[in-house]
């Protein structure tokens, strides 16, 4: 056993962290309080190959790994969780199904743009009715023809906007239950498709959130992922790989507060010394650091996981379920130490406890991630 | 085209903090990067491959560590890269670093070799211009633009109070100011490139055609006779007044210290 990163990944992690500093973190703060998706920063992380780190290089992606993919999230979302929702949502939920169960020609027509820069991915599971009870499906598509017709809405969904490819699941035999959902790639522009209104929302104030409307919307027989039927597994499936990048964006953002905590107890002074030399401050970042190195650990064994297993959902439900109470936890214990300073909105810390939240709930909430990993463990 | 790109990994000194007692630099858990100059010579090199798909060769000389900023030069995009490493090349002045490099050069084809105007651990700015002595290279220095004009070499090159644009017949040599652009980023892929599938030359003594008295801390005519820490200037005070007050100000600060 090796707890060393290999020196290609310390190399990717540097490049990470100096984009990070010199890209996303100096409109961390503006976005957020503009609720403004960063256009400019996904330009960039476009251009450097950001939007394929864990994609074989066949269809234009990185071809890197699951671990240098959760070390660029986690770098970029200890400076900015909006960023790092952004990279994670088009990666692993909007680009990885393709990847996984596209065809050739889907890849090629598909896969290829949202790898190689151009386009975004999302993802569009979640209805109204349907949230931890995903089965319940109310979007419907019915075969016509050379095309499936989609109606139904769905929301929350990340990216919702900008992005370019939609993965989205819709009923194609209600009476089949969850064998009844199948999944589709649906484009943007596709007449019959809408976006709703930018959600305003507690934290991740700069990722775009919206929900997706289907109306007699017409899509060619082709772009159905996998087979018919197979939906709810390929949901599933992308969910387990989208946790870990939700875990590394939990990391991220414990990590980004700790670091904070750090500097800040330092400079600021009471009772004429710094914070940093009173005993309940020194505890308290002690065991902030701790927890962060906890929840590294998981998430970082859940990213090998899923290059080495065949199945990782048990790993990737401990990474997501650690991760994001260490930065529920982490950011509250920031604020704390911020005394004042921390509850306005000048110091990062207040941004950060707030995005921290999120990250317990989306792509599965805490309660769902000990249903997968009780299941795992008493079956 | 070919172009020979030099680098050297120095000390980050925007990291590098200063003994308040001593006036030395702590070096110790100082990170190393590619020199800024250098890398901007790199990205100006790299930018010229984009436009006309020339071959970009990286080339140090320095301790083994230094492979990681021709890793880092692998994953910009440069396409071969080699470290020039061995005991006997260590303590040398910027005579024997230029012989060396220079030796190293004439094993490779370059058309354009693009160096960092100086490096910021040292500060000589001597070793372009003298490498370029050595091949009998023309040798263009302070490029604040660097483009190829078929078999020519046009260059913005800065002075004091102007700038100068020359143009050379290649082959020439170009030093490269940091100001020349701001150096890409390296790509996720690249890495991995750079580690698992690129390889770093590695060049010792023999491989390099100079005399055995132009290297080293023996073949270097440079004698430091003395050395010793600057005056560590207090920083300054920023008045952010209005007029008035800010004059109030500085008068009171000079009588205070009975200058007035």
């Amino acid at each position: 056993m090796d707890f060393k990163l290999k020196q290609e990944h310390l190399m990717a992690q540097k490049l990470f962290r100096d984009f990070a500093v010199n890209e996303v973190e100096p409109i961390a703060q503006e976005i957020d309080e503009n609720h403004r998706f960063p256009e400019e920063t996904l330009e960039k992380m476009q251009k450097n190959g950001f939007l394929g780190i864990p994609f074989a290089k066949e269809f234009g992606g990185q071809g890197c790994d699951t671990l240098t993919y959760v070390l660029a999230i986690e770098e970029i979302s200890k400076v900015c969780a909006t960023t790092g929702v952004i990279l994670s949502a088009h990666t692993s939920l909007g680009a990885a199904p393709i990847n996984d169960l596209g065809t050739p020609e889907q890849k090629e027509k598909f896969l290829r743009p949202l790898i190689s820069g151009e386009k975004l991915g999302a993802f569009g599971l979640t209805e109204p009715e349907a949230g931890t009870d995903a089965a319940g499906q109310q979007t419907t598509a019915k075969l016509d023809g050379d095309e499936y017709v989609l109606n139904g809405s769905k929301i929350f969904i990340t990216n919702a906007g900008p992005a370019d490819t939609y993965i989205v699941f819709a009923m194609t035999d209600k009476s089949q239950g969850t064998r009844g959902i199948s999944a589709f790639i649906v484009e943007k522009g596709t007449p019959g498709f809408e976006t709703g209104h930018k959600e305003m929302k507690m934290g991740i104030r700069g990722s775009a959130t919206r929900e997706l409307v289907f109306t007699d919307c017409r899509i060619p027989k082709e772009n159905l992922l996998g087979r018919e039927g197979r939906g709810f597994g390929i949901a599933m499936g992308t969910l387990d790989g989208g946790r870990i990048g939700i875990a590394a964006q939990a990391l991220g953002i414990a990590q980004g507060a700790l670091d904070k905590s750090i500097a800040y107890v330092k400079e600021r002074k009471q009772f004429g010394r710094p914070i940093a030399n009173f005993q309940n401050t020194q505890f308290t970042l002690a065991t902030m650091a701790t927890e962060v190195e906890s929840a590294r650990m998981l998430v970082y064994k859940a990213a090998v996981a899923k290059d080495t297993q065949r199945r990782y959902s048990y790993e990737a439900a401990m990474a997501k379920l650690k991760a994001s109470e260490v930065a529920s936890f982490v950011t509250n214990r920031a604020v704390q130490l911020h005394g004042g300073y921390g509850y306005i909105q000048d110091y990062d810390v207040e941004r950060m406890m707030r995005d921290a939240k999120i990250t317990e709930i989306y792509e599965g909430t805490s309660e769902v991630m000990r249903m997968v990993i009780s299941g795992t463990i008493l079956n | 085209m070919n172009i020979v790109v030099c680098v050297k990994q120095v000390p980050d000194t925007n990291e590098v903090r200063i003994d308040p007692v001593k006036g030395t630099l702590i070096r110790e858990g100082v990170p190393s990067i590619m020199n800024p100059d250098d890398k901007a010579g790199l990205e100006a090199a790299l930018r010229i491959k984009d436009k006309t798909g020339a071959k970009v060769s990286v080339i140090t000389m320095g301790p083994l560590q230094a492979e990681e900023i021709l890793r880092e030069a692998l994953a910009m995009g440069a396409d071969d890269v080699y470290l020039v490493t061995d005991r006997a090349f260590g303590g040398a002045d910027t005579w024997a670093t230029s012989s060396t490099l220079a030796g190293a050069i004439s094993k490779l084809d370059y058309d354009l070799i693009i160096t960092g105007r100086q490096a910021i651990d040292g500060d000589t700015a001597q070793v372009g211009p003298e490498t370029a002595e050595h091949l009998d290279l023309p040798n263009i220095s302070y490029a604040q633009e660097i483009e190829v004009d078929g078999d020519e070499v046009v260059v913005l090159r800065q002075y004091d109070d102007r700038s100068h644009r020359v143009r050379a017949k290649l082959p020439v040599l170009v030093t490269a100011l940091s100001e020349l652009n701001k150096p890409r980023y390296m790509t996720p892929g690249g890495i991995f490139d750079a580690y698992r599938e690129k390889e770093v030359v590695q060049w010792v003594r023999e491989d390099i055609p100079v005399e055995d008295e132009n290297i080293g801390l023996s073949g270097s005519p440079t004698r430091v006779s003395k050395s010793f820490p600057k005056a560590v200037k207090e920083p300054g005070m920023k008045i952010e007044e209005g007029v008035e007050e800010s004059v109030q100000f500085i008068v009171d600060k000079l009588k205070e210290t009975y200058i007035l």
